[in-house]
């Protein structure tokens, strides 16, 4: 049987861990949804050396390991764990937004563009006002599963001390010497932030599924 | 020019040679797993697809939970909390087997969307012809689902490769392990060093997905 006197001898660190979880994938997903919108332009943008530039960024970033890219951020920044491991969680998670995103643009009507065009409005602006928003509802699901991602993936802020579940976990498990049921509790509480949100996405792609 | 330095002191036929052993461990390592996983993963699919009473609901909720773990949490609990119940493991025996564990969760999902995506029509009409159930999913409707499938199970080799990385923290000797050896040797050989190693993972992944791309643009 589980031992819960480890949860609640260590409640105030549970919590602590799972705060830090939830504000690092929350900020990374935002600021990833921003610069994974800005690839995705780029590489649709009329200017080919911008195309080259959003392509080379997400073929690189998507095909090495976010560990790399975290342990970069914390080495070779200033940064301390959990605003390293945030950033290159941005840093990977960009990517494959923005492919999310661009299949999303590509899935908007060319017709949209071209009328917006002939109403007088610049690329940018019809871009921005007419096409985008049609293409991130049509992504929002995938945008759900890289969050889902985004707070497994924030368990390797605890390599580079980033204080998140993971992290106060270990720190649990090295203090009471009772490893296997401090695991079993922090993967609890992973559970009761990703079961919901897979729930949630299930039901959102089942929805989108019927109307089209 | 002072900032080539490091640049000059790290890339040596020494390391180089030092970090391609990483490297070849985690192939060696992503290749044992990726095996496994498409085994397990297959039956675990394939069971869940024929809806066995009980049985598939019960894997439904184990592969549930897996793929909503991280793969972090399920190699420390592999390494460090097993043995507390009398299951020790080597560093690398341990690292496939939490690699397997995740990915064959994943891979059944790849496998029962696959098999799913064959009409239900075909079954009946393997039925009718006299074939029982098994023959029918042997012989009918896994050769059509396997050849829809091998496109996204090259992507999961792909994860699966960069997923490797992980089992640093367990200090399996791979490339990031190799290459943290080196870089830990003078401040100045960070980027250097993390240069060469997002290179090497990127030259097979991204050569593994444009073998994924191409297999998925003859199929449509």
């Amino acid at each position: 049987m589980l031992d819960f006197s480890i949860l609640t001898d260590n409640l105030d660190a549970f919590l602590q861990g799972l705060k830090i979880t939830i504000i690092s994938s929350l900020i990374a997903l935002l600021s990833s949804f921003i610069g994974g919108t800005l690839i995705a332009v780029l590489r649709m943008a009329p200017v080919k050396p911008l195309n080259w530039l959003g392509t080379a960024y997400v073929e690189f970033i998507r095909n090495i390991p976010v560990l790399v890219i975290i342990f970069f951020t914390y080495l070779a920044g200033n940064f301390g764990g959990m605003t390293a491991g945030t950033i290159g969680l941005t840093i990977y998670t960009a990517a494959f937004i923005a492919e999310a995103i661009r299949a999303g643009i590509m899935s908007v009507p060319k017709g949209q563009m071209e009328a917006a065009r002939s109403t007088g409005l610049s690329y940018g602006q019809a871009m921005r006002l007419v096409v985008l928003p049609q293409a991130i509802k049509i992504v929002i699901p995938s945008l759900g599963n890289q969050f889902i991602n985004l707070v497994k993936n924030s368990s390797l802020l605890a390599v580079v001390a980033g204080g998140d579940l993971m992290y106060q976990g270990d720190l649990i498990s090295a203090k009471t010497y009772v490893t296997f049921d401090t695991y079993i509790l922090v993967a609890l509480f992973y559970l009761i932030l990703t079961i919901p949100l897979s729930l949630g996405v299930g039901f959102l792609e089942k929805r989108m599924a019927r109307s089209h | 020019m002072e900032f080539l330095a490091p640049f000059v002191e790290v890339y040596t036929l020494d390391h180089f040679k030092f970090l391609l052993e990483g490297f070849a461990v985690t192939l060696k390592v992503a290749a044992i797993s990726i095996v496994l996983s498409f085994v397990i993963g297959g039956l675990i699919g394939t069971v869940r697809y024929a809806r066995i009473p009980v049985v598939s609901k019960l894997l439904a909720l184990v592969v549930e939970t897996i793929r909503n773990l991280p793969l972090l949490l399920i190699i420390f609990f592999t390494y460090f909390a097993l043995p507390e119940i009398g299951l020790e493991m080597e560093i690398s025996t341990a690292a496939i087997a939490a690699l397997t564990v995740f990915e064959s969760a994943m891979i059944s999902e790849i496998i029962r969307g696959g098999l799913n995506s064959i009409e239900k029509g075909q079954i009946e009409a393997g039925r009718a012809s006299g074939l029982t159930y098994i023959q029918t999913l042997r012989y009918i409707i896994l050769p059509q689902a396997l050849r829809r499938m091998v496109p996204p199970i090259v992507s999961q080799f792909i994860s699966l490769l960069k997923d490797t990385s992980l089992a640093v923290v367990i200090a399996l000797p791979d490339l990031l392990h190799n290459g943290q050896i080196i870089y830990a040797q003078k401040g100045s050989y960070v980027i250097p060093v993390f240069i060469i190693m997002a290179l090497m993972y990127f030259i097979v992944n991204y050569a593994l997905s444009l073998v994924a791309r191409k297999l998925e643009l003859k199929q449509s």
